[in-house]
């Protein structure tokens, strides 16, 4: 049950002078929904980045879904998915055509993508707007298709950077429903976000400051250490005491 | 005197097929924060334009500042100050200069007014040679609202100034929105953090183009009609599910670490469901509604509605 999908040890990427990720060690298991917090500019962007096989780290080690993020960083492509925070989804295609590039993209054949494309419209209530370019789409069921889009392969793991970032709290939750249901099946989700009370949907939580992983655990496990109510506290304590301004 | 008066505004798009706002009315008065809560596509935006004189009401009319929206459009473009939801700065500029250029625009300089900023500015003056397009998400926020404040507006249009923004950065900056509240601003703001909603001095609803309720924060949460559960077991996921298909169950959804529940029948038969389900451990209470609670309510009324009349 126990399986490790995501391994780091003193993880760190600098710019120049800049260490924008400082030696971060942390394990992510097999099905677990893993929230990934901090402040604007902690480092939560450049560490998802190098998971993910797009950024070469400066030094450490990790591996992802039992792949070396420095040698094999184009087997975990074809592990993961990844929604990133500015673009996911072609607004000039249809709905249908972004569900079949990305399906072609990840190697489905025509047969799952047909099936793929009836299975995700069905399932958002897309149906009628299947033929629409996803440009006239409201913004979370932008993101509600971007994020099956991202596990149209079924990977092992996907990460979502910042996913309901000005979704209204209704959305929101339906979002979360499909995070659930993605999770239940077996995909590793790892999570960014600002909403504090979607840390609490997650089953482990870290909070990155300045670089640093300055805490690791259970949403329950980290108000205890913290003796407060809530996440929002938590995080405030650890955020306010940031030295590195959010630039 | 009301700064902003709307009365009855319309707007559709595409020739008339798409309705965007739906005979909407409502002020808010001078010196007020009014919070403009709504899901996306709601029409939030659309009345940001139309009373910031960027775009032309379909029918009804609407004021700022005493001022009549379309006769006196130049007169308000004076008077008003406004964030859009998306980044509107140069991003070529830097943060100094785009300073210089907007107060340049209003006819006055940043040493006129720089009292209103101060607050506001000192903290990215360590920044003011860098590119605009180079700062973070907090960093352009604060310059936005620098740019938007340098000529003294009397009414601030904010339309979801703190999306992607992170806790420390949104609590300073409704710190600000406080602080120009006492110097007599009006202040229109959309957020979709409901966290911010209550901070308003009053809130308006909007939904598919209809503003459903205004009031302030409290008395919003006092209206709302049901009691309200906290319900919490080790699997989450199960329990999510079996109380969504409960038949007595109006509505259950997460919030934070517990879920939240209102029912049509008594909380022994919801207990009695739940030990049926082999959930042993749960834990349940009452608990006080929030504005999110309210508006999830809304919605999901809204959504029903619209679900039967499609059918």
């Amino acid at each position: 049950m126990n399986e490790t999908v995501i391994k780091t040890n003193k993880l760190t990427k600098r710019f120049g002078d800049f260490v924008a990720v400082d030696e971060i060690s942390f394990e992510v298991h097999k099905g677990e929904i893993f929230g990934f917090l901090g402040a604007n500019g902690a480092g939560k962007t450049t560490a998802m980045r190098m998971l993910c096989g797009l950024s070469i780290p400066t030094s450490g080690e990790a591996t992802v879904a039992g792949y070396d993020v420095f040698t094999q960083p184009e087997k975990i492509k074809e592990n993961i998915g990844y929604m990133s925070q500015k673009f996911s989804l072609y607004e000039d295609l249809t709905v249908l055509e972004n569900i079949q590039f990305y399906g072609g993209i990840y190697g489905l054949s025509d047969k799952e993508i047909k099936e793929k494309s009836d299975e995700l419209t069905h399932k958002l209530g897309l149906h009628k707007e299947a033929k629409k370019l996803v440009r006239s789409l409201p913004l979370g069921w932008k993101q509600k298709l971007s994020f099956l889009v991202s596990i149209v392969h079924t990977p092992k793991i996907v990460f979502l950077d910042e996913p309901t970032g000005g979704v209204d709290p209704y959305m929101r939750r339906e979002f979360w429903d499909l995070i659930y249901e993605g999770a239940d099946k077996g995909i590793t989700i790892f999570v960014t976000t600002h909403y504090l009370d979607e840390a609490e949907y997650c089953n482990r939580v870290t909070i990155m400051v300045d670089g640093k992983i300055e805490a690791l655990d259970s949403p329950a496990g980290l108000r205890k250490k913290f003796g407060v109510a809530t996440i929002d506290e938590v995080f405030y304590k650890l955020a306010r005491e940031a030295k590195r301004s959010a630039d | 005197m009301d700064a902003i008066t709307l009365n009855n505004i319309t707007k559709t798009y595409n020739k008339g097929t798409v309705l965007a706002v739906d005979d909407v009315s409502f002020s808010v008065k001078k010196g007020e924060i009014f919070g403009l809560i709504g899901p996306d596509g709601a029409g939030k935006s659309s009345i940001f334009r139309m009373l910031t004189t960027l775009l032309l009401p379909d029918k009804g009319s609407a004021t700022v500042g005493g001022f009549d929206i379309v006769k006196d459009y130049k007169t308000i473009r004076g008077i008003l100050g406004y964030m859009p939801g998306r980044f509107s700065l140069y991003q070529d500029l830097t943060v100094e200069e785009n300073l210089n250029f907007f107060a340049t625009v209003f006819n006055t300089t940043i040493e006129e007014n720089y009292e209103l900023v101060k607050d506001i500015y000192v903290q990215i003056e360590p920044f003011k040679d860098r590119r605009a397009g180079k700062l973070s998400g907090g960093m352009k926020q604060k310059l936005a609202l620098c740019c938007a404040l340098i000529h003294k507006p009397e009414v601030l249009f904010l339309d979801e100034p703190t999306t992607g923004v992170d806790v420390v950065s949104r609590k300073e900056f409704w710190e600000m929105l406080k602080r120009l509240k006492q110097q007599g601003i009006t202040i229109l703001v959309s957020t979709s953090y409901m966290d911010e909603a209550t901070l308003c001095d009053r809130i308006g609803l909007i939904i598919n183009g209809r503003v459903l309720s205004i009031a302030s924060p409290d008395d919003t949460i006092k209206a709302y009609p049901e009691k309200l559960y906290a319900v919490k077991s080790p699997n989450m996921f199960k329990l999510l599910n079996n109380l969504r298909s409960f038949e007595q169950t109006i509505n259950c959804y997460t919030f934070g670490e517990y879920l939240h529940l209102s029912l049509k029948c008594s909380e022994e038969e919801v207990k009695k469901y739940l030990q049926e389900k082999e959930h042993d451990d749960f834990e349940f209470k009452t608990t006080s509604p929030t504005v999110e609670d309210c508006f999830i309510r809304l919605l999901k009324e809204q959504n029903e509605r619209n679900g039967n009349k499609n059918e």
